[in-house]
């Protein structure tokens, strides 16, 4: 049977569904060792914002449930080395370098998109206005739909590539983030960030993490994730990446089907390498065995 | 090359109260140095964070590899069920290990080797191997600090060097700590390899400093990936670091040995 992963999001064509939720899985390098990264529709970056950011204290993550805790404060190394080292690192493969961008004030998320705008191999831009765990920037411009219409508006006059807004769980309708971002001009839109989360040792009497919150992540969330990508997805018309404790093709399929043109893999890298290589394979198997041609058949198909 | 894989456990016991012994038969042996630790994966769902576990002892004949470990929380408790025969998930070899040669750049280096606690397991397969590479035993003092009178490890450590113990309790050996024991015995060293809690390890690091000695500490964190992907287990360092350019080192790959002066702890 002829079958055919490929999907499109803003007029960037990928091999297949599959790409790495910023954060997890570095620029590659480290999981290069690992899994063929050619056999990935994207890698997405790890923050990167105008200067080096140092990022919180330690304990920087915690295992809770089913799934963790995070509050590493994207520790990134500017955009400057960024675009020496890990750029030329990742064009080396056949994938699509989408970048995920981190800043305090808008001005820094303006640079680095500015700088990120002559890099042709970069195919896209995932604004990260979601981190839970810092404290100027990022989730200051994710949790209200005017200042995330404002950043997304401004973005969009600088980017020279298609942008993805990446919302944040921690609001109290998602749908309204969905339409600010869109109605501002966003490209696409990725989600789910993770869900702010605490963690007290009893024994030691102490908070688990140095920040005391952090974003929790894995499959314990998932099914929070499946219900906001399927409400945002019947809120915009623009594609969705989706994400939020995938472990299996299963799960990335559920998300397809909620309505999510993509799927990215986050805190299960920890726990198996292979994931991502993994859920290309099942991905296709379940095309195999369910006599789909194309992938784009499936996105959004339950109503 | 790093690898996740099921490997076998060949035997398993309890050598002191919540410290278990296990052998793991696992083509990971052949890579393996001292220093280096290996991720294991519990099967309960419920935690899937990797526990690092240090490398106590190689045996790359057999193809296996020992690691001693405090049962901690479920997922070690997890581990001590496991019996001959079963599987575990492992990921290895992780982290830089122990510069044995900075022990031989002289004739006659002495060093010590100390470790406190469930910090000793790692200093077994290091005291073989520069017993490997001809360091006499005289040399090869090895200073270890236990809680009580479950002095674990030490007849295997007693094997290639020179072994100084102390005890909070006072039940054996010195009462007090590694540093206790070394003032004790009026030892002395020209090189420090050290892994054990972090008050011992901030002591081995000032003693160091004025002794001007090199000291290469064994350090720890909590860890999500093992791989120097995900930021959890940073280090300040006195130095930028390589990879993002700030002060923070990776524990689990540019570790989780440094010379001690270099990270602030």
């Amino acid at each position: 049977m002829k079958m055919n992963t490929q999907i499109t999001i803003a007029g960037v064509t990928f091999k297949n569904p599959v790409m790495t939720a910023s954060g997890t899985f570095g620029s590659g390098m480290e999981y290069s060792e690992f899994v063929d990264l050619n056999a990935l529709g994207a890698v997405v970056t790890k923050g990167v914002a105008n200067v080096p950011w140092p990022g919180n204290p330690t304990p920087r993550v915690a295992e809770v449930y089913g799934g963790m805790l995070n509050a590493i404060g994207l520790q990134n190394p500017g955009i400057d080395v960024f675009l020496e080292r890990d750029i030329p690192f990742l064009k080396q493969y056949d994938t699509r370098i989408i970048v995920n961008v981190c800043g305090k004030t808008v001005e820094d998320y303006v640079e680095v998109v500015e700088k990120l705008g002559d890099e042709p191999a970069v195919s896209m831009l995932e604004i990260n206005v979601s981190c839970p765990n810092v404290k100027e920037g990022a989730i200051a411009f994710g949790q209200k739909a005017d200042a995330l219409f404002k950043i997304t508006e401004e973005l969009k006059k600088h980017a020279r590539q298609p942008i993805i807004m990446k919302l944040s769980p921690n609001v109290t309708d998602i749908t309204e983030m969905a339409r600010a971002a869109e109605a501002a001009g966003a490209d696409a839109l990725s989600l789910i960030n993770t869900l702010t989360g605490m963690k007290i040792d009893i024994h030691r009497r102490r908070f688990a993490i140095a920040n005391k919150t952090g974003g929790m992540s894995g499959p314990a969330i998932k099914p929070i994730a499946v219900r906001m990508v399927y409400q945002a997805a019947h809120a915009v018309k623009i594609p969705i990446i989706g994400m939020g404790g995938i472990a299996t093709a299963e799960d990335a399929i559920e998300f397809i089907l909620a309505g999510a043109s993509a799927v990215s893999i986050g805190a299960m890298n920890f726990v198996n390498p292979y994931t991502t290589v993994e859920v290309v394979r099942g991905i296709e198997e379940y095309m195999r065995q369910y006599h789909v041609e194309n992938l784009t058949d499936l996105i959004g198909a339950v109503e | 090359m790093k690898e996740k894989q099921m490997a076998k456990v060949l035997s398993q016991r309890e050598i002191a109260p919540g410290i278990f012994d296990m052998w793991i038969e696992t083509s990971l042996a052949g890579q393996a140095a001292a220093g280096q630790f290996i991720c294991v994966y519990p099967r309960d769902k419920s935690t899937l964070l990797p526990r690092p576990i240090s490398i106590c002892e190689v045996r790359d004949d057999r193809g296996a590899l020992r690691i001693v470990y405090r049962v901690a929380g479920k997922g070690t408790a997890e581990f001590s069920s496991y019996r001959e025969g079963e599987s575990i998930a492992v990921l290895g070899t992780l982290g830089n290990g122990f510069p044995v040669q900075s022990a031989r750049e002289k004739e006659n280096t002495r060093v010590f080797l100390m470790g406190g606690g469930i910090g000793i397991p790692p200093m077994l397969q290091l005291a073989k191997e520069l017993a490997g590479l001809g360091m006499k035993k005289e040399n090869l003092q090895i200073v270890v600090g236990y809680r009580d009178a479950q002095n674990f490890l030490r007849e295997d450590l007693e094997r290639y060097g020179s072994v100084f113990v102390a005890t909070e309790d006072g039940s054996v050996g010195t009462r007090g700590n590694v540093m206790d024991a070394v003032t004790k015995n009026g030892l002395l060293a020209d090189v420090i390899f050290a892994c054990g809690p972090m008050p011992m390890l901030r002591a081995i690091k000032q003693y160091a400093a004025q002794a001007q000695i090199p000291a290469y500490i064994s350090l720890e964190e909590h860890m999500a990936c093992g791989v120097g992907a995900c930021l959890g287990c940073v280090v300040k360092t006195g130095e930028i670091d390589h990879h993002s350019h700030v002060h923070n080192a990776r524990i689990c790959t540019d570790g989780p040995v440094f010379e001690a002066q270099t990270v602030e702890i």
